[in-house]
């Protein structure tokens, strides 16, 4: 066991109201200048819809993500190592920027230069690509935004793959709810496994996935190894570019400018206790819809004192520990179970997970004569079959039970806080026929419904005066703590016992020190015990 | 010997010498951001999906031929018993279809610089003076392949001539007769490719040594600490 601490987000789509202004400060933030014009690091997407790229969901079409081979190991979709070098000339997998869209601008000069005439000026589109008038738009940002030009596209979504002819025609009366993206910062990220470079790394402190802008050289591959289309090529620079979760934000103790500026208070951060040697295993369980559970055994439950004596041992300060103690990311995936990762299947263990909407499912039903009162709507959830196969081919790779299980969790709450508030009735019952406690319902009523800021995000400061130590555990496998398996004192540059490995740590096995022992205490070459 | 030919075939070689390895290490040290193959296959997948590895796969077959027909030298290939009969047709069809295909992706690949408004309008002055090299290279190198190795009753042994100098400039002691005594098509080949070489580090075609093979061998997660060593290896 390794442990490892990763700053992870959840949204509660119940809550998102679609006002996308979390993309527009990321963009003011982030993406506001030349080459990266198309690019949104934060995005909202209505479904049913396209998405953005078009299509980014059907990994059939892209080749994103991991699957297993024919003895069960994770490859990545676009094939291995050597095809990946063989296509590198063209990379065949690539999204086109029309599958985004072409960006423009407009002619805001003409409006403040044009000769006095009997008309208004108008100020003409010209692509930000060519510096040519484009007369008609034809795509954009949002273009399908709210189920804009629905009926001709809605059977384009890849989410609708697989249900029935009739039932999509009737999406757009029943059901839309809205979908913000941001990178997920996979615990197995395949833009990383898939850049040849080595340009993109996971930070070990906090997980954030990053692009080394120094180092790369522009293959391309990252871009179509993510399944969710959140690394951007910068056609100017000619580099990969991404989320950065706002690292700089992170490290100062502040959310994300999107979490920071959501009007509907949906986003959580937090950090989340992971075993980092259980992530391949978990990414590889044979059977899609038991990613979520793996996904959850990696995560470590920090209420538990071995947990923590063991991440303390591993380097994580007493800050950061006690922080994932509070950590609303781990008690939302965790504790209360309602939140879920997005498409698990792509098998990269994404960690900005969902809590899927009720409110749609339960405004239909309440048009119907259904009240949001879980002995009514418990059975409503089983008959309205379509949303519920809707979210499950987006949260849990197709098993609806998941969904329902958790929509009843969330119906459970709004009925036993309705009863409480309204009422004035302490019924137990609620609770307990959703599998919670009261006392688990109360407060994960107050961490939705009420989502103080200081609830919503608790993030550590990032430790600079740690730097040093950190170096000193460089080339360390982390085993001989007291009573731990203690098997790092063989004399073996790591660097040959780690080549063979999934993951490497640090810059590289070159470059990593030789472990010595030295009077029964292990010893880094070139640094002061 | 003339100023002029010492002037071609001395000085300029040695000056594109030390403008490519010194160019390359002021090029590493100070603009690795600027460092990338700087694709626009974003833009435009029109033509690229074969002109492209055509170009690349052609043109590394091109440079392994005149590896080997530059750098050995005629005794070697002799004294193993391959007869300049038999170098001549292997060079000439191995050179010529690699030749053939790099040509066929190179005229792919400025057809759609030049028909694309995308990708026109992110080609700079040194993409231009590249492929304005490349095209002459290209052409002139067929040209020879073609005219003076495959399709002719009087063949060209340029192995006993310009191979000959080109080696000697790495020996330190220029052989300038061996060179002027070449076809002009030979002659002018190597003096473009002598610009080509003075040009390379600080054009786009830099990113020919960051082919990564060692993703081969890499694991595939990669990790890094927010704090660089102390030894500022990152």
């Amino acid at each position: 066991m390794k442990i490892r601490a990763q700053v992870g987000m959840v949204m509660n789509l119940d809550k998102c109201i679609g006002c996308h202004t979390c993309s527009v400060t990321c963009k003011q933030v982030w993406t506001n200048r030349p080459g990266a014009e198309y690019m949104w690091f934060n995005d909202v997407e209505t479904k049913p819809g396209l998405g953005y790229p078009k299509r980014w969901e059907d990994q059939e079409q892209w080749k994103g993500g991991w699957e297993l081979d024919r003895k069960g190991r994770l490859r990545l979709k676009a094939g291995g190592r050597v095809k990946k070098l063989l296509s590198i000339f063209s990379n065949p997998d690539l999204p086109q920027i029309d599958d985004y869209y072409e960006p423009w601008t407009y002619d805001y000069e003409k409006l403040i230069t044009a000769p006095l005439s009997d008309r208004d000026p108008v100020a003409r589109a010209r692509s930000q690509l060519t510096g040519e008038e484009i007369t008609e738009i034809k795509w954009g940002p949002n273009w399908d935004d709210n189920l804009a030009g629905a009926p001709e596209r809605i059977h384009q979504d890849p989410l609708t793959d697989g249900i029935q002819e009739q039932v999509k025609a009737t999406y757009e009366q029943a059901f839309m709810f809205y979908l913000p993206r941001i990178c997920e910062h996979c615990l197995n990220p395949s833009c990383v496994a898939s850049c040849p470079s080595g340009a993109m790394y996971k930070r070990e402190e906090d997980g954030i996935v990053l692009v080394d802008q120094e180092k790369c050289r522009g293959w391309r591959f990252c871009v179509s190894g993510c399944p969710y289309k959140k690394v951007y090529f910068n056609h100017r620079t000619g580099k990969a570019e991404k989320c950065t979760l706002c690292y700089p934000r992170i490290e100062a103790g502040l959310p994300t400018i999107c979490s920071e500026t959501c009007v509907g208070r949906i986003r959580y951060l937090g950090l989340v206790l992971y075993d980092v040697d259980r992530v391949e295993a978990a990414a590889s369980v044979p059977d899609e819809r038991d990613l979520l559970d793996a996904q959850r055994d990696v995560f470590l439950d920090p209420e538990d004192p071995e947990v923590r004596a063991r991440a303390a041992a591993d380097g994580i300060p007493d800050d950061w520990i006690e922080a994932a103690r509070r950590s609303p990311v781990y008690a939302l995936a965790h504790r209360y179970r309602v939140a879920l990762p997005l498409h698990p299947e792509f098998r990269t263990l994404p960690m900005v997970w969902y809590v899927p909407p009720l409110s749609p499912i339960v405004n239909s039903l309440e048009t119907d004569g259904y009240e949001a009162d879980p002995d009514q709507v418990f059975p409503a959830i089983d008959s309205m079959r379509i949303p519920v196969d809707y979210l499950a081919n987006l949260l849990s790779a197709g098993d609806p039970e998941v969904i329902r299980d958790v929509l009843r969790r969330l119906a459970a709450m709004r009925g036993h806080m309705r009863k409480r508030e309204v009422l004035g009735v302490h019924d137990e019952e609620i609770a307990s026929s959703a599998g919670m406690s009261v006392e688990d319902v109360e407060s994960m009523y107050r961490l939705l419904a009420i989502a103080k800021y200081e609830d919503r995000y608790v993030i550590p400061q990032a430790h600079t005066e740690l730097a040093d130590r950190l170096m000193e555990q460089q080339g360390t496998c982390g085993l001989d703590f007291e009573g731990g398996p203690g098997n790092c004192g063989m004399v073996v540059p790591e660097s040959e016992a780690d080549v063979e490995g999934f993951m490497l740590s640090a810059e590289g096995p070159v470059e990593l020190d030789i472990v010595k022992m030295a009077n029964g205490q292990r010893r880094d070459e070139g640094t002061a015990a | 010997m003339s100023a002029g030919d010492v002037l071609l075939w001395v000085i300029l070689p040695y000056v594109a010498i030390t403008t490519f390895f010194v160019g390359h290490w002021w090029r590493y040290r100070n603009d690795q951001f600027a460092w990338t193959s700087r694709s626009t296959q974003l833009l435009d997948r029109r033509v690229l999906g074969w002109a492209s590895p055509a170009f690349h796969y052609g043109a590394l077959a091109a440079i392994g031929g005149h590896v080997i027909g530059l750098c050995i030298p005629e005794s070697l290939t002799a004294s193993v018993g391959i007869s300049e009969n038999f170098y001549r047709w292997f060079a000439g069809v191995a050179g010529g279809i690699a030749g053939a295909v790099t040509l066929v992706g190179f005229c792919g690949l400025l057809f759609r610089r030049t028909t694309s408004p995308r990708v026109r309008r992110t080609t700079s002055r040194v993409d231009i003076l590249t492929y304005f090299l490349l095209t002459v290279l290209i052409v002139m190198g067929c040209w020879m392949t073609f005219g003076h190795t495959l399709f002719t009753s009087d063949p060209y042994n340029y192995r006993s001539s310009i191979a000959d100098w080109w080696r000697s400039i790495f020996y330190l002691n220029p052989d300038v007769e061996a060179a002027t005594g070449a076809p002009l098509v030979y002659q002018l080949h190597a003096i473009v490719a002598w610009s080509f070489w003075a040009l390379f580090p600080f054009s786009r075609l830099v990113h020919a040594w960051s082919i990564p093979l060692q993703y081969v061998g890499r694991p595939y997660i990669l990790y890094r600490r927010r704090y660089g060593s102390r030894r500022g290896l990152i």
